[in-house]
């Protein structure tokens, strides 16, 4: 692989790791802010491949297996937790839990 | 082809992830989370990650994306968020502006590294081999290199999957709705044959 396309991913990655990290900022809806979430994970794993397949070392990609599993289990925390709070306040934004208080 | 291919799906990767963080509609965020998900595996693909580039289709968009959609058709999302009102005053601008420096930040160091940007030994671990298939190589790095975080990562998911069924569990009713009388065994008179007495 050339270095210039390798260079690319990289920055590919970050504008992506950017995009979610506003999402995450400016959205409000719980649902919308964990998918601004995988969205930075996502941007990980792109430059971890990249690199992988620079450096020409299959451990990139094996950290990226783990990140997955990671994303996995943060989502199905973040729902149940979504799943909680909605049954009390249905509708309910990131601001009605900011004393993370029920 | 690599160039060209890659040019695409970054533009459908970066489409998406605009779509996801500017849609009113949640339902229409995942979708464009889809998109995005779809952009990756075939990113993943281009840069030799064949096995890599299936889990995450199966995985992200195939079980995530999924979820997330099973929970706002629970939950009953509306069907438009409202994007107007700022609760902090200057949230939105002072969030782009940490996005701007954050982004401007990290393609500095891409753009003025350029060559020098990738260090560190090549194939530290274990090169990727063309001659044995990708996913044998991984799997064969999980359960030797890897084990330990294999087995831990084996223990959060289970953590994980307990917690989730702690927190969504319903809480106990107060006044638990009784049974219908029709229901209950007095156990007075059996109202049909008992089956193992026959054995007997």
């Amino acid at each position: 692989m050339g270095s210039d396309l390798s260079v690319a991913y990289l920055m590919l990655s970050a504008i992506l790791f950017a995009i979610g990290a506003v999402g995450l900022l400016v959205r409000r809806n719980p649902l919308v802010m964990i998918m601004c979430l995988e969205l930075m994970l996502n941007a990980v794993n792109i430059s971890f491949v990249a690199f992988a397949s620079a450096l020409d070392d299959i451990a990139g990609q094996v950290i990226v297996l783990f990140v997955l599993v990671i994303a996995a289990a943060e989502v199905v925390v973040g729902l149940g937790l979504v799943v909680a709070v909605a049954r009390r306040r249905p509708g309910f934004t990131a601001d009605d839990v900011k004393v993370l208080r029920g | 082809m690599e160039t060209a291919v890659f040019i695409v799906c970054a533009l459908v990767v970066l489409a998406g992830g605009l779509g996801v963080v500017s849609a009113r509609n949640p339902v229409h965020a995942a979708l464009s989370l889809v998109a995005t998900l779809f952009g990756v595996a075939v990113l993943f693909l281009n840069m030799g990650a064949q096995f890599l580039a299936v889990v995450q289709v199966i995985v992200y968009t195939g079980a995530i994306v999924v979820l997330i959609l099973f929970v706002m058709m629970l939950l009953g999302v509306e069907t438009s968020d409202d994007l107007e009102t700022e609760p902090i005053v200057g949230q939105r601008v002072l969030a782009g502006l940490v996005g701007f420096l954050f982004l401007g930040a990290i393609l500095l160091v891409v753009i003025v590294g350029r060559d020098s940007i990738i260090t560190g030994a090549e194939a530290s671990s274990d090169a990727i081999s063309t001659a044995t298939d990708n996913i044998a190589q991984i799997g064969r790095q999980l359960f030797t290199n890897w084990v330990f975080a294999l087995e831990i990562t084996a223990a959060l998911l289970t953590i994980a999957v307990v917690g989730a069924v702690a927190l969504a569990r319903r809480p106990a009713d107060p006044e638990p709705i009784p049974e219908p009388e029709s229901m209950t065994d007095t156990g007075d008179e059996p109202l049909t044959a008992v089956p193992h007495e026959a054995g007997h």
